[in-house]
C-alpha cells in the first residue's frame, strides 16, 4: 500500500462496506492531500476512479454488459435451435437416443459444483481467506477440465460412429467393421431375385412389397431398405434402440442400420456440435481465466478491499454454467 | 476542492450494504453471500436436474419440453439471484440482462411464427436430387419419401 496521508486509510479491510464513501463525505477537501495530486490511492485503485466503491461498479456493470451480449450470441443458436426442432420434431425425439443421458447428467452436477465453489470462492476472496479461496478455485478448475474430459469421451466415440454433422453422417466408420458394413450396405442395391416368394403359403411382406403413395406425410420414411429386406439382425438392433437405450453405443454405426432413422438426421448432429461445441470453447477459456485468478491470488492479490476479479471471472463461470442448464434438458432430455 | 465536491455528489452511500453477517471481515465493496445460502443454492440445482431427468421418461406429451423448459427456468434463475449475486447486484445489471434474455425470447418467437408461415411449402424428406447425390455419396442414408408440399 502505497504510503499515505490519513491513518484510518491504511487498514481498509476492517471497515465497513461503505467506509469509503463516508469518509469521502464527511470532508475529503484539504488534509492530508499530497499537493498536485489525487487521494491517496490503494494500490488496487486505477487513477480514474473515485473510490474502490465506483471501480468496484464499473467493472460489474462492464461485465454484465459483456454477459448480455454472450446471452445474444447464444441465443441465435437457440433461435437456430428452435427453428430446426419445430421443423423436425421427428428428427429431434429419435437422435436425442444417441447421447448419453448418464455422461451429461454427470457433466451438468460437475458444472453445478464448480458453479458452487466458484460461489463460494468469491466469497472467501472477499473475508480474506486466502487458502480457501485456492482452495475454492482450485476445484472449479477440477470442474473444468473433469468437464472437457467427460465431453472429449461423448465427442470421441460419437465421431468414431460417424454421429456427425453433414454426409459423413451417412457414411461407414473407416475401421475394420465400417468397411465390412460399408460393403454389407451396398450388397442389397442389386436386384434382389430372393424377394420373389414362390411358395403362396408364405404371407407376402406388405411394407416391402407396396410402394407407399407419395401425398402419405413422410415422418417416418425409409420403411423400405435399399432393396427391401433388412436383415434380421439390423431390424433387431433398431427395435433395441427404439425400446432401451442399452444398445446404442455397442455398434459403431448403428443408425445406419436402423431402417426407421427419419431423413436429416444428421441435422440434429450439426446444431448439437455447434452449440455444445461453443459452450465447450467457454469452458476452455473459463479455465485458463480460473488458473490466471489462481495466480494472482497466490500471488496475493485479492483480499476483502479488492477481489474484483475474482468476482467477475465467477460471473463468467456462472454464465458457463447457465448455457449448459439449457444445453442439457434440449439435447439429452427429450422425451 | 473540486474533486472533493464531485465526490460528495456521487451516491456511494447508495451502495447496498447489508453487512449484518456478524464477526466476519466485510469486503469493501459487494455483498457478502452466507455459506449456508450458496451450499442450498448448489443442493436444489442439483435436486432440480435429477428431476428433469426423471421427467424425461414420463411420457407427457407436449408438456414434456415445457417442464424441462421451466426448469430450466428456474435453475437458472437460482444461478443468476445467488451465485451471480444479481438479487444483492446494482438493479441496473438485472434490468440489462433481462432485457437481453427477452430479446432472445422475441427473436425466437418470431423466427418459429415466420418458419411456421411457410411450413407448408417446406419439403419434407429429401428432394430428390439431394437424395440422388446421398445414394451415390453417402450409401447409408435413409431413403425418404419426398413429399413436394402439402396445398
Amino acid at each position: 500500500m502505497r504510503p499515505s496521508g490519513r491513518k484510518g486509510r491504511v487498514d481498509v479491510s476492517t471497515l465497513p462496506a461503505n467506509a469509503s464513501a463516508h469518509e469521502h463525505g464527511d470532508g475529503a477537501g484539504g488534509k492530508g492531500h499530497d499537493a498536485g495530486h489525487d487521494h491517496a490511492h490503494p494500490p488496487f485503485l486505477a487513477h480514474h476512479f473515485e473510490s474502490p466503491a465506483q471501480q468496484f461498479d464499473s467493472a460489474k456493470l462492464g461485465m454484465w454488459l459483456f454477459l448480455a451480449t454472450e446471452v445474444l450470441f447464444f441465443g441465435g443458436l437457440f433461435v437456430a435451435y428452435a427453428v430446426l426442432r419445430n421443423r423436425f420434431p421427428e428428427v429431434f425425439s429419435y437422435a436425442s437416443h444417441y447421447l448419453d443421458t448418464i455422461m451429461g447428467g454427470i457433466n451438468t452436477a460437475v458444472l453445478i459444483l464448480s458453479s458452487l465453489t466458484m460461489a463460494l470462492a468469491v466469497r472467501y476472496a472477499q473475508t480474506g481467506k486466502k487458502t480457501a479461496m485456492l482452495v475454492c478455485l482450485w476445484l472449479t478448475f477440477g470442474g473444468a477440465v473433469g468437464f472437457m474430459v467427460i465431453k472429449y469421451f461423448e465427442y470421441e466415440h460419437k465421431i468414431h460412429a460417424h454421429l456427425v454433422w453433414g454426409s459423413t453422417f451417412y457414411t461407414p466408420p473407416h475401421d475394420a467393421a465400417g468397411r465390412a458394413e460399408a460393403e454389407a450396405l451396398k450388397q442389397p442395391l442389386q436386384p434382389a431375385p430372393a424377394i420373389v416368394i414362390t411358395d403362396p403359403t408364405v404371407p407376402a411382406l406388405p411394407m416391402l412389397a407396396v410402394t407407399p403413395p407419395v401425398d402419405q406425410p413422410a415422418i417416418k420414411p425409409a420403411t423400405q431398405a435399399p432393396s427391401g429386406l433388412a436383415s434380421t439382425a439390423a431390424i433387431a438392433k433398431a427395435e433395441g434402440l427404439q425400446t432401451g437405450e442399452s444398445t446404442v453405443g455397442d455398434h459403431p454405426s448403428l443408425h445406419l442400420e436402423d431402417k426407421t432413422m427419419p431423413a436429416n438426421t444428421h441435422l440434429f448432429f450439426a446444431i448439437y456440435y455447434a452449440m455444445t461445441g461453443l459452450h465447450g470453447v467457454h469452458v476452455v477459456i473459463g479455465g485458463g481465466m480460473l488458473l490466471w485468478l489462481i495466480w494472482r491470488g497466490m500471488r496475493g492479490d485479492f483480499g476483502p478491499q479488492y477481489f474484483t476479479p475474482v468476482d467477475i471471472g465467477g460471473l463468467y463461470w456462472h454464465v458457463v454454467d447457465l448455457v449448459w442448464i439449457f444445453l442439457f434438458p434440449l439435447f439429452y432430455l427429450i422425451h | 476542492m473540486s474533486h472533493a465536491t464531485h465526490t460528495q455528489g456521487g451516491s456511494h452511500g447508495a451502495h447496498d450494504s447489508h453487512d449484518s453477517h456478524g464477526g466476519e471481515v466485510h469486503p469493501l465493496v459487494g455483498h457478502l453471500v452466507p455459506v449456508s445460502l450458496l451450499v442450498g443454492t448448489g443442493l436444489t440445482l442439483l435436486v432440480l436436474t435429477i428431476i428433469t431427468v426423471v421427467v424425461r421418461y414420463i411420457d407427457l406429451g407436449e408438456f414434456n419440453i415445457h417442464i424441462a423448459i421451466g426448469i430450466a427456468v428456474i435453475k437458472a434463475s437460482l444461478v443468476v439471484l445467488f451465485f451471480m449475486h444479481l438479487r444483492w447486484d446494482r438493479p441496473f445489471n438485472l434490468l440489462m440482462f433481462v432485457a437481453c434474455v427477452l430479446l432472445v425470447v422475441l427473436m425466437m418467437s418470431f423466427t418459429v411464427m415466420d418458419s411456421k408461415q411457410y411450413e407448408h411449402l417446406e419439403f419434407k424428406g429429401n428432394p430428390p436430387t439431394v437424395q440422388t447425390t446421398l445414394e451415390r455419396a453417402a450409401p447409408g442414408a435413409p431413403v425418404a419419401r419426398f413429399t413436394q408440399y402439402a396445398p
